[in-house]
């Protein structure tokens, strides 16, 4: 969707410095996911299905609550559910809001070829826009988080844009109004981040979670979707939210080294071959193929 | 047919070449777009880059299949022999030009079996990392990491095709005058067979130019 008066600090696909970026200064904006006190509700599901015009998808029951397996290019919002027994006995059921977690180094967007097809704007948000997007899937290798889907029908991808229109206004993204518990809160990141570490210090002191923590993954630069989590030092247990997630390697390898060192063999065999010209020419000369020269008779 | 001129290519291996050679200009041009957002507007010439997205893959399907006939019927000429040894430690002399040091030709020269070897190899692999690669829907998840091998093997392995492809076209059009030509019409003259590949002259001469058109 696109949101011509967000400033747009960079752009997939372009060459060049991007247009007008670093004219003003936002802040980064965050969601603080608590799933120390989510219910799984699923509320904010149905409101980011509302909010965006997306209809509802056929639920998959796999012994869970879990409304399906992952989210899809219609359904960007999914509450995961697992049952966990911690090492110490016990049992708890791990609900974790499962959407784009907003990088600050997006993998999707170093991955995608087409020109705009994803952008970053100043306070964070990454934003898919579809009109430029060319089908490739390149976002999906790209993604640690298994986030962008492709639409087997329109051939574009489709994810959560951090209600890019509704911050846009002034507002809170749809599923942070929707939330019942508070758990989901939004604000600048740097307000998030301070009320997570102080949720995080008081599960320490106060709740015997002895591992609680703040999930802000540095290995992408941060994100933009903060948890607070029971056991930071197990992020896989909450649906599979990686532990140290990267750009791929072959991602950063193509893109970076693998780019340049090609660039400069196909401009220097191109300018090879040329200076080989030059210097040696042809092995002979073009023959003369039953053409009558200029006074001969055929 | 004119006396002096002998046919190289029959009319089946210049439709087989060209249907690899266009095919591969295509998927050149259009990979190209994609690889560097400099080149970006050469998907947008070519009608835009979703539709250059969405033909890609069909034509790499054209390409595979080119270069798999190309396999069936020129296999059996692209076996290294000695020659072809000798042929490359003389390779300097045959970059610059001083071609009587350099051991005579086959049908094909031993760069031009490299080029064979190095298509077919990269092609297989471009084909495979390619179909992975076509639809985004088809990779799960729990197979990611097949994604991001062909991310990086697909582009390597086209790098090694353009190498491989500037230097064919720079020997087929700039150094060897003759040579495009006979990839077009099939004949070549028998001056510049003898003066490009000796050993193949010599062996047609003997079973006789109207029997080496009928193969």
């Amino acid at each position: 969707m696109s949101q011509a008066h967000l400033e747009i600090v960079r752009i997939s696909g372009h060459a060049g410095p991007v247009p007008g970026a670093g004219l003003k200064r936002e802040l980064g904006v965050a969601k603080l996911i608590d799933t120390t006190t989510c219910i799984g509700c699923k509320a904010c599901e149905v409101a980011c299905l509302e909010w965006n015009g997306l209809s509802f998808s056929d639920t998959t029951f796999q012994n869970s609550y879990q409304t399906m397996p992952e989210t899809t290019w219609s359904f960007w919002n999914l509450i995961k559910f697992n049952e966990y027994e911690p090492e110490d006995g016990g049992l708890m059921l791990l609900m974790r809001k499962d959407q784009c977690m907003h990088c600050e180094e997006p993998g999707c967007l170093i991955a995608c070829p087409a020109e705009g097809a994803i952008v970053q704007y100043a306070n964070g948000i990454v934003d898919f826009q579809q009109d430029h997007c060319i089908g490739c899937g390149y976002c999906l290798a790209g993604c640690p988080f298994n986030i962008p889907k492709f639409s087997p029908t329109s051939h574009k991808v489709f994810k959560c844009t951090l209600c890019a229109d509704r911050v846009n206004e002034g507002l809170e993204p749809a599923c942070i109004k929707a939330c019942p518990t508070g758990c989901l809160e939004f604000g600048t990141k740097d307000d998030m981040l301070v009320k997570a570490a102080a949720r995080a210090q008081q599960l320490r002191e106060h709740s015997g979670f002895a591992n609680a923590g703040v999930y802000d993954p540095a290995g992408v630069g941060g994100t933009h979707v903060i948890y607070v989590l029971h056991d930071a030092t197990n992020p896989e247990a909450y649906g599979g939210l990686p532990k140290d997630p990267r750009v791929p390697w072959t991602v950063r390898l193509w893109k970076g080294p693998l780019k340049w060192l090609g660039n400069l063999a196909m401009a220097g065999g191109l300018i090879g071959l040329f200076v080989h010209y030059l210097r040696f020419g042809p092995k002979s000369v073009e023959e003369d193929r039953e053409v009558p020269r200029h006074g001969e008779q055929p | 047919m004119n006396p002096d001129r002998i046919v190289r290519y029959t009319f089946r291996e210049r439709l087989m070449h060209w249907t690899a050679g266009l095919s591969y200009v295509y998927l050149l041009l259009t990979g190209l777009a994609f690889w560097s957002p400099w080149l970006f507007w050469i998907a947008t010439v070519l009608g835009g880059a979703t539709i250059s997205r969405a033909l890609h893959p069909w034509v790499g399907v054209i390409f595979t299949l080119a270069v798999l006939w190309m396999f069936r019927v020129w296999a059996g000429q692209m076996g290294t022999t000695d020659r072809d040894r000798e042929w490359w430690r003389s390779l300097k002399h045959y970059i610059r030009n001083e071609d009587d040091q350099v051991p005579p030709a086959g049908r094909f020269n031993a760069g031009q079996k490299l080029l064979f070897w190095g298509f077919l190899g990269c092609g297989i692999v471009l084909f495979l990392t390619g179909l992975i690669l076509w639809r985004p829907n088809w990779i799960p998840w729990s197979l990611d990491f097949l994604r991001l091998i062909a991310v990086i093997v697909h582009p390597i392995a086209a790098l090694l095709t353009i190498a491989l492809f500037m230097i064919h076209v720079y020997m087929g059009t700039a150094v060897e005058p003759g040579a495009f030509g006979s990839m077009l019409r099939g004949d070549v003259s028998r001056k510049w067979a003898a003066r490009y590949h000796r050993a193949w002259y010599e062996q047609v001469e003997e079973v006789g130019p109207e029997d080496r058109a009928r193969e």
